[in-house]
């Protein structure tokens, strides 16, 4: 990772910013991403208010029924209903928030774990580095759903458990990435100056070196932002993510799955959801790595 | 000399029409891989009909499709007047089958219909414990150690069950998979080659079909068995091609990929009988959904929050929303209408939620815990589903439900415990067509522990349960077994779901295939059209 | 060159000694009594239950267990599955030719869009069609492939019916394993027929497994390709009058590969964890599918085994990957001496 190249910007906040969303506002793409996630997070943060019915009431006069522009539908239910009667839209406007809260605190542990564990590795070297590092190691040498899914087993099924295990399993990416970058800057003259000049192990650690790896971490925390949502509809699927009556879009697409043939409407829309919700992000994170990566800039 | 000629030329024919025939192929799609392939250790019905059903045979059968009994391998048979000794006749020149790992060297006698009880209770056996953690399940489970003293040679083609009390159902369940007559002579190579576990593993047996091939998880492949005691079946080969999931199953009937198919998903029914190339068959199941209250554990050790808890749920409304319409009829006793001794007298469940808000806000019932499993079942197939509509009714009278979900092995661990907290939903598929296998299987003080998911130990259902085994006269159990069912309806041990039909789709080209009220599944009649 | 191969051999040491207490605690932290799990649906007694204990160790000390497994695991003896009493190892022999054949099939479909299609991209940088196709490899790498899959099953093979649903091949053919791999066998076995329907089967899950790793691949041969053509020999050549195809086909191409080689390796990864979704929705005899059934089933032995397994595979594949890249990269040959 070249980070050193990044240090000036960081250093000048306002003009790095208006630069950072110079370049981030010339890729078209990253553009509607951040358009369509606003919009997903309005849908969860007012999904109250905008839900046209309660996402656990079940209409039992109305099992099932498909969309509106649909033989047999209708406008009270626009997306249709789920098998037990419970509208879909509201349902799938309800899921939202899961989604992007599971992206968010697992993104949160993720990167806090990490990036601890980095700093820590790279900067005290020695038999810490290399047991940290080799624990990463091991971590990232199994498949990361397999072991998302055994560390599921392990704690239980659950929503908070999902979180728990895949936020175990992304923060090697950044214990590596932090590890490499403080490696790097470790040795340049400012850190050195500044450990002349008697700085603490924690100063150094989070005021001096940090912030120069701030550009690859945010890129990383789009990335994993992204996969945790993948990752824990996939937990959910198999039936080991949220459990139902939660209206998490992998447990609604695993308990709907029997009625892919009578009813395609329900397993359809969870997974559209979480595809948009996923792109939308990684448009985003593509923009990012873009505006921050200077190498690219160039070319 | 003409007639001589065209003889000849219609023998010819028929030779060679029979030589460009193809093998007489039917697949299965069956819903769960075999745990192994010796019956007397399988619990499940997917377990029996890949062993039981297909390379055994047993003393006595069940009719196709009925819960009456025919001869199987015994002829005959006699029990005495005191009804604790049961004769059976074998029948003769009865042969084992041949396979690439066993060839019989003699027909079906006593030894082996004595190595075959034997196995399940004489620990000396060295068959009783050949697979270390596996166990009779069903041996124990319906109390054959308390009933069976012994299994006595009386020669090469006779056999005497003696018994320490007489038991009405004896003879029915002679006619389960349990009971299924296994080979001594093998059972003997296999000892003397060391290699035990191969009894569970590469079967042997009198049945209409012998083992070929299993590519576990995935196809088990079997042969018509050519000198099968009751003629060779029509069928050259079966193959069970294994797909959990029900979705799966269901497309692969309707791609072709499988003739016929177990336990269709109740919400694809209606488009599978509306499709020309398949049959849709069904039967009253012979089942019995429902849910147990522990009656020991508050809040539901009280009979009245018990009764204000099922009035609070919409039956009908729960059953066709799990069902879908006509594939399921709302349970009242716990034994199905089909089957001798129901109780039409017992009235519906009422469906008051506004008495049954008042009777738990007086009782201060707030809480409480509701399981599920993630198992599809004939008679629950979705305990998540009916679980989330159970939590809405319950919510509208102000009690909230938690529900737990855990995996079907753990589930009915846990579900068992005395301590288990709240209602438990779960279900039976009869198997011998006994009252006695519902209501002391289920709710008998025996099977607090195992069954018995209500920990419910009623001294008067008890005594019922006791004297329905007892008796011998058919009408005076059917009175006993009336008062059972009086007993469950005013104590509210369970409630009670739904009795569901049973189909099985298939194929315009599978022939003869007959439903069977015990779930099990049966090929031997079966034929398949060119 | 063979300072960096014999320190990277030595690194995996360490971590293959973690995978194995990893495999070992995972199965011990899991809730519930394994004995009670195994016993079935009706109970067990007393003497039954301290028969299993003795059996399987449960009642030993903790770090006693570990060493007995480790002592069994050097020896190459992983145990019996728990539910079918057969060793596990004989097991995952079974079943990994399944995944196998599937994931060369994944990578094969992954790597010949991918490359090609990464090259396209680059070379008409800027235009629709690079837009285009990185827009597809988007959202082909955002999918959630077990809707996906879903997806293909319901159109390709509900509706239009031209694929099989699931399996490895139509019931109808049988034959012996003698490689495991269906088109092998069938090829070896002379039935073409057969072969053809191996084939078919594997077309919906080649796609669905490949979806992620070919929209990886694409990306990152773009980005490779650009990265190269902007380099000063590339100028150079072309500076030189050299044609455009023959700049990109000699000189960046051969070196935009080196960083595909390398992403193609850390596939192997993804494509196992993509496994596990891909057989449980097309009924794929393999170890993704067996491995989730374990954990349903709490098959303990089966778990812990096949990860330790999985992960050492995985572990191996990575270090192969790496050893090629040193060899390949003249960079880290010249870092390391």
């Amino acid at each position: 990772m070249s980070t050193a190249t990044n240090a000036p910007e960081t250093r000048k906040p306002v003009s790095g910013l208006r630069e950072f969303w110079h370049y981030f506002s010339q890729n078209r793409g990253a553009v509607i991403g951040l358009v369509v996630l606003s919009i997903m997070v309005l849908i969860a943060l007012f999904a109250p208010v905008l839900a046209p019915h309660a996402p656990e009431l079940q209409y039992r006069d109305a099992l099932l029924k498909p969309p509106a522009w649909q033989e047999g539908g209708s406008w009270t239910y626009v997306l249709g209903t789920d098998p037990v009667g419970r509208d879909m839209l509201s349902r799938l406007m309800y899921g939202a928030r899961f989604s992007l809260v599971i992206g968010v605190v697992v993104v949160v542990l993720a990167l806090v774990g990490g990036v601890t564990l980095g700093l820590v590795a790279g900067y005290f070297r020695g038999w810490v580095d290399i047991v940290i590092m080799r624990v990463m190691d091991i971590i990232l040498a199994f498949p990361s759903l397999l072991l998302a899914l055994v560390l599921v087993a392990v704690l239980g099924p659950g929503l908070v458990n999902a979180m728990l295990a895949i936020a175990i399993v992304l923060q090697p990416h950044f214990a590596r990435l932090v590890r490499a970058a403080v490696m790097a800057e470790s040795s340049r003259d400012y850190v050195t100056s500044a450990r002349l000049a008697g700085a603490s192990h924690l100063r150094l650690m989070l005021v001096t070196i940090l912030p120069n790896c701030v550009a690859p971490l945010i890129v990383q925390a789009t990335l994993s932002f992204s996969s945790a949502i993948l990752d824990a509809a996939a937990l959910g699927f198999l039936g080991l993510g949220a459990q139902p009556p939660t209206p998490e879009w992998g447990t609604m697409l695993a308990t709907a799955r029997e009625f892919i043939l009578r009813a395609p409407w329900v397993v359809t829309f969870p997974g559209l959801a979480i595809l948009i919700t996923v792109l939308a992000i990684n448009l985003i994170g593509d923009g990012l790595r873009d505006a921050l990566d200077p190498k690219l800039k160039r070319s | 000399m003409k007639l001589m000629k065209t003889l000849l030329m219609a023998t010819a024919m028929v030779a060679v029409a029979a030589g460009a025939a193809q093998a007489k192929q039917l697949i299965y799609c069956s819903e769960a891989s075999p745990k192994h392939f010796d019956p007397a250790m399988a619990t499940g019905g997917n377990d029996f009909d890949a062993s039981a059903r297909t390379i055994y045979n047993r003393l006595v059968e069940f009719k196709h499709g009925a819960t009456e009994l025919e001869p199987g391998l015994a002829d005959s048979w006699e029990i005495s007047a005191d009804g604790l000794e049961y004769t059976f006749k074998l029948h003769p020149g009865t042969k084992f089958q041949t396979t690439d790992y066993f060839t019989p060297t003699r027909d079906l006698n006593a030894d082996d219909v004595v190595f075959s009880f034997e196995r399940q209770f004489k620990e000396d056996n060295p068959f009783h414990a050949y697979l270390a953690d596996s166990q009779y399940e069903y041996y124990e489970a319906m109390a054959m150690p308390s009933y069976i003293k012994e299994v006595v040679k009386v020669d090469d083609l006779t056999v005497k069950i003696v018994l320490n009390t007489p038991n009405s159902p004896m003879l029915a369940n002679l006619g389960m998979d349990f009971a299924s007559i296994v080979s001594k002579e093998y059972a003997d190579k296999l000892i003397a080659s060391g290699t035990e576990t191969d009894f569970a593993s590469k079967p042997v047996g009198t049945g209409p079909f012998q083992y070929v091939d299993y590519q576990l998880d995935s196809v088990i492949r079997y042969a018509a068995f050519p000198d099968y005691f009751k003629g060779k079946v029509a069928l050259d080969d079966l193959i069970f091609a294994i797909t959990p999931d029900t979705t799966a199953r269901t497309q692969r009937l309707l791609a072709g990929e499988c003739d016929i198919m177990s336990y269709p998903s109740p919400t694809d029914i209606a488009s599978l009988k509306e499709n020309t190339d398949l049959v849709v068959l069904d039967q009253a199941g012979l089942n019995v959904g429902y849910m147990s209250y522990n009656t020991t554990v508050a809040p539901t050790d009280d009979v009245e929050v018990r009764k204000a808890l099922s009035m609070a749920i919409n039956k009908p409304a729960l059953v066709e929303a799990l069902f879908g319409a006509g594939n399921a009829e709302p349970a009242k006793n716990l034994i199905p209408p089909t089957m001798w001794s129901y109780n039409d007298a017992t009235p519906e469940q009422e469906y008051n939620p506004e008495k049954a808000k008042e009777i738990l806000a007086a009782k201060g019932v707030t809480e409480i815990e509701l399981w599920a499993s993630d198992r599809a079942r004939s008679y629950n197939p979705a305990f998540a589903r009916s679980a989330e509509i159970i939590q809405q009714d319950w919510a509208a009278v102000g009690v909230k439900a938690t529900i737990n979900t855990v995996e079907w092995t753990q589930y009915r661990i846990d579900g068992a415990k005395s301590d288990r907290p709240g209602a438990f939903q779960i279900g039976w598929g009869g198997d011998n067509g006994d009252p006695d296998n519902f209501f002391a299987v289920l709710f008998g003080a025996a099977a607090i522990g195992t069954q018995n998911y209500s920990i419910w130990n009623n001294a008067e259902f008890e005594k019922l349960i006791k004297d329905g085994v007892l008796e011998t006269d058919q009408a005076k159990r059917a009175a006993i077994y009336v008062k059972a069912q009086e007993l469950m309806t005013a104590e509210e041990p369970a409630f009670l779901m739904a009795h569901s039909t049973i189909y099985m789709p298939m194929s315009k080209k599978v022939l003869g295939y007959t439903m069977d009220p015990l779930a099990m599944h049966r090929f031997d009649n079966v034929d398949v059209a060119e | 060159m063979l300072k960096y191969i014999l320190n990277r051999l030595l690194l995996v040491i360490p971590t293959l000694i973690g995978i194995t207490i990893c495999s070992f605690g995972f199965v011990r932290l899991i809730p519930g009594d394994p004995i009670l799990a195994l016993s079935g649906e009706r109970g067990v007694t007393a003497e039954r239950y301290a028969m299993l204990v003795e059996k399987y160790g449960f009642d030993r000390p903790i770090w006693e267990q570990y060493f007995r497994y480790l002592g069994q695991v050097v020896r190459g003896d992983f145990g019996d599955s728990l539910a079918t009493h057969r060793p596990v190892v004989e097991e995952f022999l079974k079943l990994f030719p399944a995944t196998v054949e599937l994931g060369i099939f994944a990578l094969i479909f992954a790597i010949a869009i991918g490359v090609p299609a990464g090259i396209f991209a680059a070379v008409k940088r800027g235009t629709w069609l690079d837009q285009g196709l990185m827009g597809t490899a988007l959202v082909g790498y955002s999918m959630p492939i077990f809707w996906w899959g879903l997806l293909m099953i319901i159109f390709f093979s509900g509706y239009l019916g031209w694929t099989p649903v699931s399996g490895r091949i139509g019931l109808q053919f049988f034959m012996k394993p003698v490689t495991g791999f269906m088109l092998v066998d069938s090829l070896l076995a002379g039935n073409f027929n057969a072969f053809v329907s191996a084939l078919r089967h594997l077309i919906l899950p080649t796609i669905v497994l490949g979806t992620i790793p070919l929209a990886v691949i694409a990306r990152q041969t773009r980005s490779a390709m650009l990265e190269v053509m902007g380099e000063d020999y590339v100028r150079t050549a072309r500076a030189k009058g050299l044609s455009g195809r023959r700049v990109i086909g000699l000189h960046a191409l051969r070196n935009a590969l080196i960083p595909v080689v390398t992403t193609i390796g850390l596939q192997v990864g993804v494509l196992m964890g993509g496994a596990i979704l891909t057989e449980t929705i097309f009924s794929w005899p393999g170890i993704g599918r067996w491995l989730v059934d374990s954990i349903y089933k709490r098959d303990y032995a089966v778990v812990q085994n096949g990860l330790l397994i999985v992960a050492v595979i995985v572990m191996i594949v990575n270090l192969v990957v790496d050893l090629l890249y040193a060899v390949i990269n003249p960079r880290i040959r010249v870092q390391s001496s």
